[in-house]
């Protein structure tokens, strides 16, 4: 093909680098997740946060245990790794003993919504100064694909083959929505990593969610959606499609709650 | 040295902070409920937090956090609540964090869940079982030294008699030898350095680590950590009246303490008779047992419940009739309050089993003609 | 049929996974799969046509971080060799 760019190297025109391959906070290597998976790009936009904010130095992430996990150790940033479920607590605990540290976790919906979901509710109702993340694309991916309490209606799981039925499975929870009428939570937002409108969106609510823990305004939390095309049953190029017409659909991407604004 | 006149509950809180306790979360349950209400009133005064948490889960959460940021961090509870925390417990260890537990048991059922645990995976955590104040303002102090050499959860087993006894006693910090800084406690300073800390029941190391350990490799090097938890730790525990003894009389924690008596008194009376008190119950000092029964003709142990430091000894021992003299004993609140638990009803039950082994040593004796 | 390129792209073929979520992503619609050429783990795997505006939408999106993005000092004509 004629009109096929060499991009095996840097160009040789004067240019300047915009985005390199990896963020400097992932390591090379950092990951074995499926094709097309939603959580890589989740996880770099919020480690450029962080390095955007000038805050690497005193950065914690608190891991959950989910496909996303595989970034514990394959990141340059300090990593406290929680059990299913807990990563609210151990924040808590380590931001209390070192309040000049920057912590967030990263947990998924079957971690934070199934196993945990009285840990981030108690923390963001005592207004903990911590940024609690989580990455929804309503199924246990790392089990294979099984339903969760964020699984949208009609989803179809590996333990809900015929799609979530409300009458069998009841109905998912909202988290964002959840959280932000409690008195102790600063900044509530939901992004999705389905397209670049909503990525930059997305970094600039983490954006938000952290500075406003580093002014100790309170709770923060964003959810991102993100695509699961594995745990979908779906070609990876339909996932982001599907994240727009069934998980937004019923999960709402937006600022919900910034006390910051008056 | 300055004695006080203190509640249990409010000594072990005190210790618990001249030990360097700065970090404190739990969930209120009678007989630890005291412990956490001294924590509550007295570590804002050295500038620490208590966390009132809204579930054992998240307490044992907390205290992790806290853990590793590296402070002094404990967290404790009763038999329920502690079964909550088995998971978390399991996963200490396997993360290698350092944290003290407060076992505050309601009578002493929970023997097997404090020295095995009911947690998953090959795991262990030094138990300490004090008799008194005197002795439980010591071992908590030194349940954070050991916790903090061992990298490990160390578990303080109390009871409902040590919470609420009042004592004259000193709550000042005790010496352990020095340790080295934590350089593995998270505070976020490592983080975009190329040497980034991790704290992980999973990865011990970052991927890009010199030497990275996968997690298979981890988990079969619990063996050599738990081997050296095991050596590395003197074996405690007090005996009285066994160089001559006919019979040994083992006992832990506050029926410890009632034996103790029991056989001093019997021992003026002239009966040969000993006691043995393991101090720490895993490791379980079971060379110290064997020395300490060399005489005796029988062994009995005295625990209320059904027999479960029985096994220790069992253990232990191997050439020696054993027999159980304890039971289960609860009044109507079930907290630990045990009606068999009186010097007078524990010394029928010594005369009885002695006279029992006698009995027996005769009998087989002369089979044996 | 070309256009202006206001930056270009490296792409690291051989960690592509081939999940095209870079295909949909890009605005200007210059990157394609390839049909027949595949890495050396079997998959194929994006390429670039001229037209690139550096929106770095590609490499937000990619699970595999397999792109560098480059903005040029000043754009490259259409019909202009890269």
């Amino acid at each position: 093909m004629t009109g096929v760019i060499d991009t095996s190297a840097p160009p040789s025109r004067p240019a300047r680098l915009v985005d390199d391959f990896a963020p400097p906070l992932i390591l090379p290597g950092a990951h074995q997740l499926c094709a097309g998976c939603g959580e890589p790009a989740a996880i770099r936009s919020v480690v450029e946060m962080i390095d955007e904010l000038g805050l690497t130095a005193r950065a914690v992430g608190v891991f959950g245990i989910g496909c996303y996990t595989s970034f514990s150790p394959g990141m340059d940033v300090e990593v406290l790794q929680a059990l299913h479920g807990r990563a609210p607590s151990l924040a808590t605990g380590l931001k209390r003993v070192q309040p000049r540290s920057i912590v967030f976790t990263v947990q998924g919906d079957g971690d934070m919504v199934n196993e945990g979901l009285q840990e981030v509710i108690h923390t963001a109702a005592r207004g903990e100064p911590v940024t609690c993340i989580m990455l929804n694309n309503g199924v246990f991916g790392e089990t294979g694909g099984h339903m969760t309490a964020t699984t949208v209606i009609g989803q179809r799981t590996k333990n809900s083959l015929e799609g979530r039925d409300p009458k069998k499975h009841g109905y998912p929870i909202r988290m964002a929505e959840m959280l932000a009428p409690l008195d102790g939570v600063a900044y509530v937002a939901r992004g999705a990593t389905n397209n670049a409108g909503n990525i930059f969106q997305l970094r600039k609510m983490l954006r938000s969610a952290l500075q406003a823990q580093a002014d100790g305004l309170g709770f923060t939390f964003v959810e991102i959606l993100t695509m699961c095309p594995t745990g979908w049953f779906l070609q990876t190029g339909e996932a982001p499609d599907y994240l727009e017409d069934k998980l937004q659909a019923y999960h709402k991407v937006g600022i919900i709650k910034d006390v910051s604004v008056p | 040295m300055s004695l006080e006149l203190l509640e249990g509950s409010e000594a072990i809180a005190r210790a618990m902070i001249s030990a360097g306790c700065r970090f404190f979360a739990g969930y209120p349950m009678t007989p630890f409920t005291e412990v956490l209400e001294g924590m509550a009133e007295h570590l804002p005064d050295v500038g620490g937090v208590c966390v009132n948490a809204e579930s054992e889960l998240e307490a044992v959460g907390m205290a992790w956090g806290a853990a590793a940021g590296g402070v002094r961090a404990a967290t404790g509870s009763v038999g329920q609540g502690l079964s909550l925390m088995q998971e978390s417990i399991a996963e200490l260890c396997f993360a290698r964090v350092p944290m003290v537990v407060l076992n505050m048991a309601r009578g002493q059922g929970d023997y097997y869940q404090a020295t095995r645990g009911g947690g998953h995976g090959d795991y262990r955590t030094i138990v300490l079982a004090p008799a008194d104040l005197t002795e439980a303002v010591e071992l908590v102090q030194l349940a954070f030294h050991l916790a903090d050499k061992f990298r490990n959860p160390v578990m303080f087993m109390g009871d409902y008699y040590l919470a609420h006894v009042v004592e004259a006693v000193d709550t000042g910090p005790r010496l352990f030898p020095p340790l080295g800084p934590k350089d593995w406690a998270l505070d976020g300073s490592t983080s975009g350095t190329g040497k980034a800390r991790i704290v992980s029941p999973i990865m011990p190391t970052k991927r890009d680590a010199e030497v990275f350990i996968e997690y298979g490799d981890y988990l079969e090097g619990m063996s050599g950590r738990m081997a050296e938890l095991v050596a590395g730790v003197d074996p405690l525990y007090e005996q009285g009246g066994c160089e001559d003894a006919e019979y040994v009389v083992v006992a832990y924690g506050t029926p410890g303490r009632i034996v103790r008596y029991v056989v001093e008194k019997m021992r003026r009376d002239g009966v040969k008779v000993g006691f043995f008190r393991p101090v720490t119950l895993y490791p379980f000092p079971a060379e110290a047992l064997v020395a300490a029964t060399r005489s005796a003709r029988a062994v009995g142990v005295y625990e209320l419940n059904a027999g479960q430091m029985i096994d220790d000894v069992r253990l232990s021992l191997s050439d020696r009739p054993i027999t159980f003299i304890g039971g289960i004993s609860f009044d109507d609140s079930g907290f630990g309050i045990a009606p068999e638990l009186t010097p007078a009803k524990v010394e029928q039950r010594i005369i009885k089993a002695m006279a029992q082994a006698r009995a027996e040593m005769a009998a087989s004796a002369e089979m044996a003609v | 049929m070309t256009r202006e390129s206001r930056g270009t792209l490296v792409i690291d073929v051989e960690r592509c996974k081939g999940c095209e979520l870079c295909i949909d992503a890009c605005k200007p619609g210059v990157l394609s799969m390839t049909t027949e050429s595949r890495n050396d783990m079997g998959y194929l795997y994006p390429e670039l046509e001229p037209g690139c505006t550096a929106c770095r939408a590609c490499a937000l999106i990619c699970p595999d971080f397999v792109f560098q993005v480059w903005k040029y000092d000043e754009p490259v004509a259409a019909g202009e060799a890269a």
